[in-house]
């Protein structure tokens, strides 16, 4: 009896060591980005692409104010609420010290630079596809932008969740950097396929998720609950989605559906951001929802 | 007989008042069916404005400034008895109006003049040629959402 329990002990000691090991954070290979210069005027196309401002601005911001990231606003999941952090390039509560490596170690390996995971609250599930380039590019526009004193909330997760340590176990489970739609045969759709997996995280809302919080791969852009508990997010795919390509961009750049009426909640902070874009990365983005494979709407 | 006449007329009198002021308080769906009602007509008026804009048919000066009118006109209709208390839709079904439109903080004022100000701006251009109408355009657009995104629930 004594041996078993002694076995047991080992073995659950054993047990933690190796997971221990598993769920180290690892960060971005150190030459990732070197050789790269930033340019601030292409990392403003990526800002705006990859939606930083209607997370990292303050709740309510409108025009001007959506470039002070001082942070607050709430993300409602299953795990409990997010405050999105201060990312304005104060030195002391912002990321105003930040180097390109920290930058990419946070967007795109989800670690900070004292090593800790991020929960996929922040996106860098989508952002880890995100060309090394375009890293660099945003570091630069973010360094020109306002600084803000303003502290970071703290997020409201109860226990297990608030064990940073165990996230490296579900990014081990989650966390890809393989393209949801393997064959994009154009530079358009390429492009298209680009802005929606990689910058502009659409999966992040309108894919649903299991258990675990991790996306059901199978409903890629499918639809979802609403995490905060009211109503639900659309399928984009052209199995829920029947706007002509024409209809999505133009809804991408004015908010203006094909019968006049106007987005409003989340998708009009979004469409804030996608008025920035070019008519061509809309068309894109538009291209892309009419290539990704039809899901069947689920019955609610 | 004479009475009788007056009495009557009192109580049918005091009935249609009481009925009326009943509708607003205790019935929003009237009030809830005129505002989405006006919306629509915003709906219309932009589509003719929205298919110039997008090039899906060829821009029309004077067809362009009457929905550019009327969509000036229809932002200042006064709408203060479309909006009761109790018409959110916390309270009751068949509407999308979020509680934070009652809410003391409320900018809703604000965003009524916001689209006031568009429209009529607007309808100072339209007849200037597709490119003034995209630009105006715009400016209603950003009008009309930044209402949505504060003040109507989210699908």
């Amino acid at each position: 009896m004594r041996r078993l329990l002694w076995a047991v002990v080992i073995l659950a000691l054993a047990g933690g060591v190796v997971f221990w090991i598993v769920s180290r954070p690892d960060p971005v290979g150190a030459d990732t980005y070197a050789g790269l210069t930033g340019d601030p005027a292409r990392g403003e196309t990526v800002f705006w692409a990859a939606g930083c401002a209607s997370c990292h601005a303050a709740p309510g911001s409108e025009g001007e104010d959506r470039l002070v990231l001082s942070g607050g606003t709430a993300l409602q999941s299953d795990f409990g609420t997010f405050y999105a952090p201060n990312i304005s390039t104060d030195e002391s509560v912002g990321i105003g010290g930040w180097s390109i490596e920290d930058l990419g170690n946070a967007m795109q390996a989800g670690v900070s630079p004292e090593g800790a995971h991020y929960y996929p609250a922040f996106p860098f599930t989508s952002y880890i596809k995100a060309a090394p380039q375009d890293i660099v590019d945003l570091h630069a526009f973010l360094a020109t932008l306002p600084a803000s004193d303003v502290a970071s909330k703290p997020h409201d997760v109860g226990f297990p969740f608030n064990v940073r340590r165990l996230l490296g176990g579900w990014k081990m489970l989650f966390l890809s950097d393989e393209w949801m739609l393997v064959n994009a045969p154009t530079d358009r759709l390429e492009r298209g396929r680009y802005l929606v997996e990689a910058l502009g995280h659409c999966g992040e809302c309108h894919t649903p998720r299991n258990e675990l919080g991790g996306w059901d791969r199978s409903r890629w852009l499918g639809g979802a609950p609403n995490p905060s508990g009211k109503g639900n997010i659309p399928n984009i795919t052209p199995g829920g989605l029947d706007w002509s390509e024409g209809d999505i961009a133009e809804y991408l750049k004015s908010g203006f559906t094909p019968e006049f009426d106007v987005a409003g909640g989340e998708m009009a902070e979004v469409v804030q951001n996608t008025a920035h874009l070019t008519d061509d990365d809309r068309a894109a983005i538009a291209a892309y929802l009419k290539a990704v494979p039809a899901v069947e709407s689920a019955t609610q | 007989m004479r009475m009788l006449f007056l009495a009557t007329a009192t109580l049918a009198t005091l009935g249609v008042t009481t009925a009326a002021i009943g509708q607003s308080a205790a019935n929003p769906a009237p009030a809830i069916k005129a505002r989405q009602s006006l919306m629509q007509l915003y709906a219309f008026n932009l589509g003719t404005l929205g298919a110039m804009a997008k090039g899906d048919v060829e821009y029309n000066a004077e067809a362009a400034q009457a929905a550019a009118d009327n969509l000036a006109s229809l932002a200042s209709v006064n709408q203060m008895a479309f909006w009761p208390e109790g018409s959110d839709n916390a309270s009751v079904e068949g509407t999308k109006a979020l509680p934070a439109i009652w809410e003391s903080d409320s900018d809703i004022g604000a965003k009524v003049g916001a689209l006031q100000e568009a429209t009529q701006a607007l309808a100072a251009t339209a007849g200037d040629g597709v490119e003034a109408v995209q630009a105006g355009l715009g400016a209603v657009g950003g009008a009309c959402g930044a209402c949505h995104k504060a003040y109507r629930q989210s699908e």
